[in-house]
């Protein structure tokens, strides 16, 4: 398995805090996108493409690589800025985030971004499509895993827990997948809407081996996925405890910046300030004056 | 004592469901690649052939239909044909996963429906699916198919393994007698006319085929000569061959087992209004629920009978006339 040189923790702290500067900037630029989810999803991304998952050119042509699938895909500006860094999009591909005859439609789509495995939006069939790559795997002998992120309210699906009583069923100990849990999805808090708890156990009783992350904290995420690749026979589920809009304190925690907002410049300066973005750090897609306030 | 069933129209044949998994079989040699996903109705969609086959390229989903269109799409995206086997009216509460999972990525998934239309019979209503072909007509991109016969289903099956993009796919439930030549060679997106005739054409799919042809056979004694053609390509609809007839007969009456809404009836009207707008009648479902009863009883009252027919050639055939 050929995959991304592994990244230090502080190295991955480094790039997730440039993918949440650019993430902001294509929403900005785009005039619309879901901000919270994708800024509380980017370390886990971060950490997936750096350690876990293919990114050269050569590697993403093997049929049995790595693969992930963003099931919760409109956190897709994440994905996006992280391929981007990673060699896998152009950077100046990311002005083209939500535009008419873009590369990069507002939730992933396999024919017009090629990295993406798996075109995703409506929510709990990402996850399905990530438990038929790993049946696929099996029935090929491939022994590399298939990964899968998904939101928290995307469990309040039916089709999640079909997916998931499968994958049990089946014994699929090469599928993990990270939940995304930051507690909030776009009208309130999960337990103001329909609650998720007891969520580790829930998970336990259809036959997975289930454990609580800190969802930005890369130690843990590696010893999480470290754990996922000793297990067999069973599939495992990484509960990521993680922070709606993380990153931006003025987004932190609050439901209204789940998406999808039109984010103004005096909001992004904002964003960026709070992320210790200075000049040199701007996207080049993006007018400078945006950081210095004339931008309208 | 001889059981073998003879080809006559008195003693119909198999069942479409039936020629289908007969047919999985056969192809399951020479296409090693396939795998079939059933939702525990092999027993009665006819995939427990291939399962007694090929155990090991069958995979049981369970009572889950919509995950199991995704999860057939997440195998193809691994390099897997997937062929994907229930009720019609379970491929309607995967509706929304087959447009997003399967159609819009343009997965190599085929969905098979073993049971549709008023067909189903005692089951009632609740199974009789007649809004199907108008369902998946309207996702892009799709292939819509409606086989009229067994020697078809088992053609079209071979075509559907063979073509590498999304398919739904209607077989049948009840007995179908034969009724395509057998060296009719089977083309996606090809009608086949299977009775010339000048003074009107009778365009049907699935088990109505072998009523137009009663019907056109009947109006002989009316002095009425009634081209015959087997649609079993409802998407992408054969635009030539409708056009021709338009020219040469002047008029039209569809028949299918499926809401008279925007099924066959209306992916021809499509073709006559835009091209060559002459007189359509449409036998089907008149937009209502079905209920419990036998297929020839749900047939009578519902007006999908050879009689049904027979009046909508002679109301066509006066339209044009006028």
């Amino acid at each position: 398995m050929s995959v991304t040189p592994v990244a230090t923790a502080s190295e991955q702290r480094r790039m997730a805090l440039h993918v949440r500067r650019l993430l902001l900037a294509m929403i900005y630029h785009a005039g619309s996108g879901y901000p919270g989810g994708a800024l509380s999803a980017t370390d886990i991304l971060v950490h997936l493409y750096s350690q876990c998952l293919a990114t050269t050119a050569e590697a993403m042509a093997e049929p049995d690589r790595p693969r992930f699938v963003l099931s919760k895909g409109h956190a897709c500006a994440a994905l996006y800025a992280v391929a981007a860094l990673k060699g896998l999009l152009p950077l100046d591909a990311l002005t083209s985030f939500r535009k008419i005859n873009g590369t990069l439609q507002g939730h992933p789509h396999v024919k017009t971004t090629p990295f993406v495995e798996a075109s995703t939006g409506s929510l709990g069939q990402g996850f399905s499509v990530a438990v038929g790559m790993a049946v696929g795997y099996r029935h090929h002998h491939y022994r590399n895993p298939i990964f899968a992120m998904l939101g928290d309210g995307e469990l309040q699906e039916g089709q999640v827990w079909e997916a998931a009583m499968l994958a049990g069923h089946y014994q699929l100990d090469r599928l993990c997948v990270f939940i995304d849990y930051n507690k909030l999805q776009r009208g309130d808090l999960n337990q103001n809407i329909i609650g998720l708890e007891p969520l580790l156990e829930k998970w336990r009783a259809f036959g997975w081996q289930a454990l609580n992350v800190d969802g930005h904290d890369f130690e843990q995420l590696e010893m999480g996925v470290n754990l996922f690749m000793r297990t067999a026979g069973v599939p495992t589920v990484l509960v990521a405890h993680t922070i709606k809009g993380k990153g931006v304190r003025y987004m932190e925690g609050v439901a209204k910046w789940h998406g999808s907002v039109c984010l103004s410049s005096s909001n992004l300066r904002q964003a960026l300030l709070d992320l210790n973005t200075d000049e040199a750090e701007i996207p080049a897609f993006l007018d400078g004056s945006v950081f210095a306030g004339e931008a309208g | 004592m001889d059981l073998s069933p003879p080809p006559s129209r008195d003693r119909p044949g198999e069942s479409l469901k039936e020629a289908f998994g007969r047919a999985l079989v056969r192809l399951g040699k020479t296409y090693p690649n396939f795998v079939v996903l059933d939702s525990d109705v092999a027993g009665v969609s006819g995939t427990h052939h291939f399962r007694r086959a090929f155990g090991d390229r069958f995979y049981q989903c369970g009572i889950a239909e919509q995950n199991m269109v995704s999860l057939a799409a997440g195998m193809s995206a691994v390099g897997l044909p997937v062929l994907v086997s229930t009720y019609a009216v379970y491929c309607l509460r995967s509706l929304e996963q087959v447009r997003q999972s399967v159609a819009y990525p343009h997965r190599n998934v085929k969905i098979v429906a073993s049971h549709s239309g008023l067909d189903v019979g005692p089951d009632g209503a609740s199974t009789q699916c007649v809004e199907d072909l108008a369902a998946f007509r309207a996702i892009p991109g799709m292939v819509v198919l409606s086989p009229a016969d067994p020697h078809e289903v088992a053609q079209a099956t071979e075509a559907i393994l063979k073509y590498p993009g999304p398919v739904y796919m209607r077989t049948g439930q009840s007995s179908a007698r034969s009724i395509m030549p057998p060296d009719q060679a089977f083309t996606i997106g090809r009608a086949t006319v299977l009775r010339d005739g000048r003074d009107a054409t009778l365009v049907a799919c699935g088990t109505m085929v072998a009523k137009a042809l009663d019907a056109a056979e009947s109006l002989v004694d009316q002095g009425l000569d009634v081209r015959v053609v087997n649609m079993a390509t409802i998407k992408p609809i054969d635009q030539t061959c409708l056009l021709t007839c338009a020219r040469e007969t002047g008029c039209f009456i569809t028949a299918e087992d499926h809401n008279v809404f925007a099924g066959l009836g209306g992916a021809v009207a499509e073709v006559l209004a835009q091209h060559m707008p002459c007189p359509l009648e449409m036998i089907g479902v008149d937009d209502t629920f079905g209920e419990s009863g036998e297929p020839e009883e749900l047939a009578e009252k519902y007006g999908l009978t050879e009689a049904a027919i027979v009046a909508a050639v002679l109301r066509a055939v006066a339209r044009k006339r006028r």
